[in-house]
């Protein structure tokens, strides 16, 4: 024991070494990029996204990489603590020396680094997180968003459901920023269509503790006619199952949130709802050149199939290297200047990022859930463009509060 | 009408889910005192494991049955490992060591989890047999509901009739009562403990297994079930099965039935619960006092003495190198150690209510985290300039801490312990929700230093400046009459009580004094990140606290430093690589195996007599 002592002292002491050492910078023959996001809690979602990037980074490369120079990913986990993602940014900045940041999922981490970015003067390109805040009430010249907000998402969910006969509508949403503003959301544009629409009871179980029993007995308490769920991974399938038990969605119009995604809907297997308007990503039904480029690719890299995150992290990491071709430098300021306005095609769909808010357009698929062979997928689905599902300038800048 | 039945049964039946995961460790703690953090890692293991045994078992109808069976036993086995390999090794060292190895097992099942069984969330299989639903007055209810209610009360007789109607129930309840006098009689205690761990290992393996009809397998399941466990637990009265039914039957029907009038009071409503029993019943509903006591043992540390005059001059040079930083460091390696500095004042007041004021936390992050949210408040709604902030933000935290502390100070022990942890949580999920002014998940940002102190180098020294002055103050303190009179109401309540001293007063103090200096802490914190989030109030960050100041060892009065400088940098160290969280866990495990005092203590053991005044050996 004594000898086992020692050893770890000494191994204590060689590692606390490098502690004391400025840090020592490698030739620039790589661009280096930081990446953070959740990889160590959310790996069901998080790791389609890693390969995602690491498949374009991978393209990149074998092109050539941008301008002459290879492009090299530093990623990191922030272990989904803000206060953490806020310190591995400093260590990617002022050690690693990367030129900007890129990534994470949830969206106070995304938020933390939002300011971040601002405070430091360094590009940021928030891949996952939804929070509407990030562009607007909070955003700022370094902060970019890929992925379509919890607002536009919302807004397409609700001129779909607007065409639904149904008056009285119910919500559950987990109780917390993203639950909440997708409610908030989606209650306006709903009502800003059909003012005869009325909400008539709310749940907000606690994220990932659902009481499904209960919370989904009291909605149906109050007879609703629809149903407006924002719950996903574990209580999306606890809600699903206690709602078939006990009948709730007989009869009863549901919209869906997120569920269409693969990541959401393939755990439900053959549980997987009927009939619920959803927004997701049906890969296995997109027929066009460019997807079908990317599902080859991917499938022949990975042996799995896409997710949605999948398709964020590809595209993130293609915005990347757009964006370092246009602006041909690494100053933060003329890459800012370049990613204002930024276009590209990306596997689903034109992407642009716009220079009123910095939210790309990307958009997402919004249908119907069906059952196939034992498994969720969406049908009757159609890609609604992101830039038809965002508030006018006027209304943008009132948010941006400039 | 039947609406209310089945609103009742629901509630009963969420509550039998409760039980099913509490009873073991409620028994666990009975018997060993072990506080187990890893119950919920053992139940999330029973889940995964009764679900793959399911599609394999070739069975047909019986399948079910047979795996969650199993399943329990299979768990009930690794908690045989677990006790025998790991546990056994720390009954002899402070109490508290334990908790840093279940907190290592946390992280270790956690990536083992991860690896065997994969990181799709599984969604249950149903019940064959079980799987529609009845009428009732024409609301439907699960059937599954009600074998799990029939489930729960059986598990609950048998457990009684255990405990009541055998020879081995008979011990179990001896060593509940008088463990040396057992161990007098002859009895072999270590046999007894094993059996005692496999049957609340075996319960969780069960509980997790029975409740895949309800939901599935994830890996949030451990901690997500570990807090509730723990409330149904304290409620209940630690060590009382039939407390812990009740206790469960409490929060199920309440939240059941909460949800209908304020659906907002998901986030809150268990630990709500918790603070009015445990206001109301110090010990919960069917404790018995004192049961729940960390006893203080005197055997195994000497009383802490003042630096000696090497210490001091070595003190001094790591005070030189920590000023003189600046000069040779990199700017990241400058902003750890602010992390350090500013995480070390944090877990020194820890340490200060945990070592001289004998009292445990779970909730230190309520003080950090109320620091950090006072200062940023001030900053955001009154446009405070930063200084002013870290003046008030810790004489805000002082008060806040005050009115905890009038509470906590009536409890003792574990009991006193997961008291701070329900107020904690309380103000957790008051500024989790109440979005309007503290921006609720959203956090607040754009909480920066002053222009003055905005250069990294300036506030590296006013970060020093605080912390270490608040270091040293609290330490300082420890050698007072005031730290002295602490330490002997921690050592002997009773005589303490003799000589005319106000005991629960200066524990009530300690708690102003802690929560002022763990305010700093966080306001200085918030200023450092820019931003705050209620993350930094939240369970986990208790918890990293807590380990800090185990880390370090909690005989030492440098123990909370050390700690807190390992923790960070291990961190840092190993969070590049996969699976680190295997290795952080590993780490812990084999820190509390050899050294069972802390790095501090070890130190101390090992080099001690180069730095004391006198040379000899150490009483």
């Amino acid at each position: 024991m004594r000898f086992v002592r020692r050893l770890v002292v000494f191994f204590t002491l060689i590692l606390f070494l490098p502690f004391f050492y400025p840090a020592f910078s490698d030739a620039a023959d790589t661009i280096k990029i930081g990446e953070i996001n959740t990889y160590s809690k959310l790996t069901n979602f998080t790791f389609p996204y890693r390969n995602g990037w690491q498949l374009a980074l991978e393209e990149i490369n074998t092109a050539g990489g941008v301008n002459g120079k290879k492009l090299e990913v530093i990623s990191r986990d922030d272990d989904g603590k803000p206060g953490q993602a806020v310190k591995i940014a400093e260590e990617l900045v002022r050690k690693d020396k990367v030129i900007l940041l890129m990534g994470s999922f949830f969206s106070h981490v995304g938020l933390a680094l939002t300011d971040f970015a601002k405070r430091n003067k360094v590009l940021y390109i928030a891949a996952e997180p939804l929070s509407d805040a990030l562009v607007w009430a909070k955003g700022n010249r370094y902060t970019f968003r890929l992925r379509p907000s919890t607002y536009m998402q919302a807004a397409m969910l609700a001129e779909k459901a607007a065409e639904n006969p149904a008056r009285r509508w119910a919500t559950i949403a987990p109780n917390y920023a993203y639950g909440k503003d997708a409610v908030k959301s989606f209650k306006k544009i709903l009502k800003a269509k059909r003012p005869d629409v009325e909400f008539v009871a709310e749940q907000w179980p606690a994220l990932f503790k659902i009481n499904a029993g209960s919370e989904i007995q009291s909605l149906a308490n109050s007879k609703p006619e629809a149903i407006y769920n924002v719950t996903f991974g574990g209580d999306l399938a606890k809600f699903v199952r206690e709602g078939n038990l006990r009948g709730i969605f007989k009869d009863v119009f549901v919209v869906s949130l997120l569920t269409g995604e693969p990541e959401y809907l393939d755990p439900l297997k053959k549980e997987a709802p009927e009939g619920w308007l959803v927004t997701g990503y049906p890969w296995y039904d997109i027929k066009t050149p460019a997807h079908d480029k990317f599902l080859a690719a991917y499938q022949n890299k990975f042996d799995a199939t896409p997710r949605n995150g999948s398709v964020v992290g590809y595209n993130v990491m293609m915005t990347v290297a757009h964006m370092l071709k246009k602006s041909g430098s690494t100053d933060t300021e003329k890459m800012v200047d370049a990613m204002e306005g930024l276009a590209f095609e990306s596997p689903i769909g034109p992407v642009t990022y716009r220079k009123i808010d910095h939210q790309s357009t990307m958009g997402a698929y919004v249908g119907y859930t069906a059952q196939k062979e034992g498994k969720g997928i969406m049908v009757e689905w159609q890609y609604m463009d992101g830039k038809d599902y965002l508030p006018g300038d006027e209304e943008v800048r009132k948010l941006r509060g400039k | 009408m039947g609406f209310l039945i089945v609103q009742f049964l629901t509630g009963l039946s969420d509550a039998s889910g409760l039980f099913l995961v509490a009873c073991g460790l409620s028994l666990i703690f009975g018997v060993s005192r072990i506080v187990n953090f890893a119950h919920g890692s053992f139940y999330m293991v029973g889940a995964y494991l009764a679900y793959y045994l399911i599609g394999y078992l070739p069975l047909g109808g019986l399948s079910f049955w047979a795996s969650i069976l199993i399943s329990g036993l299979i768990v009930g086995l690794i908690g045989i490992l677990v006790e025998v390999l790991l546990l056994k090794r720390l009954y002899r060292s402070p109490e508290l060591f334990l908790l840093m190895g279940t907190f290592g097992l946390i992280l270790v099942i956690q990536d083992l989890s991860r690896w065997l069984f994969g990181s799709e969330d599984l969604l249950g299989p149903r019940c064959p047999g079980l799987d529609g639903s009845i009428d009732i007055l024409g609301t439907l209810l699960p059937q599954y509901d009600l074998a799990l209610i029939i489930i729960a009360l059986l598990i609950l007789l048998a457990i009684w009739l255990l405990l009541n109607r055998t020879r081995w129930g008979i011990l179990v309840r001896a060593a509940t009562e008088d463990r040396e006098m057992l161990a007098a009689l002859g009895v072999n205690q270590s046999l007894l403990f094993t059996s005692v761990f496999f049957l609340g290992s075996f319960l969780a393996g069960l509980g997790g297994a029975l409740q895949l009809p309800k939901g599935g397998a994830d890996l949030l399941m451990d901690l997500n079930v570990i807090a509730g466990a723990f409330v149904v637990v304290v409620v209940g009265g630690m060590g009382s099965i039939l407390g812990a039914y009740l206790a469960a039957l409490l929060i199920g029907e309440l939240s059941a039935f909460g949800v209908l009038v304020l659906p907002q009071s998901t986030l809150v409503m268990m630990f709500l619960i918790m603070a009015v029993v445990l206001i109301i019943r110090p010990y919960g509903l069917f404790g018995k006092g004192k049961s729940g006591e960390y006893e203080y043992d005197e055997k195994t540390s000497a009383p802490i003495q003042p630096a000696s005059e090497r210490l001091k001059l070595a003190g001094l040079g790591l005070l030189l190198l920590v000023l003189l930083m600046p000069l040779f460091a990199g700017d990241f390696q400058l902003v750890l150690m602010i992390e350090i500095a500013i995480l070390a004042l944090s877990s020194m007041s820890l340490y200060f209510m945990m070592g001289p004021g004998g009292m445990i936390s779970f909730g230190h992050a309520v003080f950090f985290g109320g620091g950090a949210y006072a200062a940023a408040l001030l900053v955001h709604h009154l446009n405070t300039p930063m200084e002013l902030a870290l003046f008030f933000a810790p004489l805000l935290v002082g008060l806040l801490a005050l009115i905890i502390g009038w509470f906590c100070v009536r409890l003792s022990g574990v009991y006193l312990a997961m008291l701070t942890l329900a107020f904690a949580q309380i103000c957790w999920s008051i500024v989790f929700q109440w979005s309007a002014f503290t921006g609720g998940d959203d956090g607040l940002l754009s909480i920066w230093p002053s222009d003055w102190a905005s250069n990294r180098i300036v506030f590296y020294y006013l970060t020093m400046t605080l912390c270490i002055g608040g270091i040293l103050i609290l330490r300082h303190l420890v050698f007072t009459p005031f730290g002295y009179t602490l330490r002997a109401c921690r050592d002997s309540a009773l005589r303490v009580d003799s000589i005319g001293i106000n005991l629960k007063r200066h524990q009530w103090f300690t708690f102003a004094l802690t929560g002022f200096f763990a305010g700093l802490a966080g306001s200085i914190y918030v200023f450092s990140k820019g931003s705050v989030f209620p993350d930094e109030m939240a369970i986990p960050r208790s918890f990293d606290f807590l380990l800090m100041v185990l880390l370090g060892g909690i005989e030492a009065l440098s123990g909370p430093v050390i700690g807190s400088a390992a923790f960070i940098w291990l961190h840092d160290l190993i969070s590049r690589i996969h699976f680190w969280q295997l290795i952080l866990g590993s780490i812990f495990i084999f820190l509390v195996v050899a050294f069972p005092r802390g790095i501090a203590g070890f130190l101390d053991n090992r080099f001690g007599r180069i730095f004391s005044n006198h040379i000899g050996p150490r009483a």
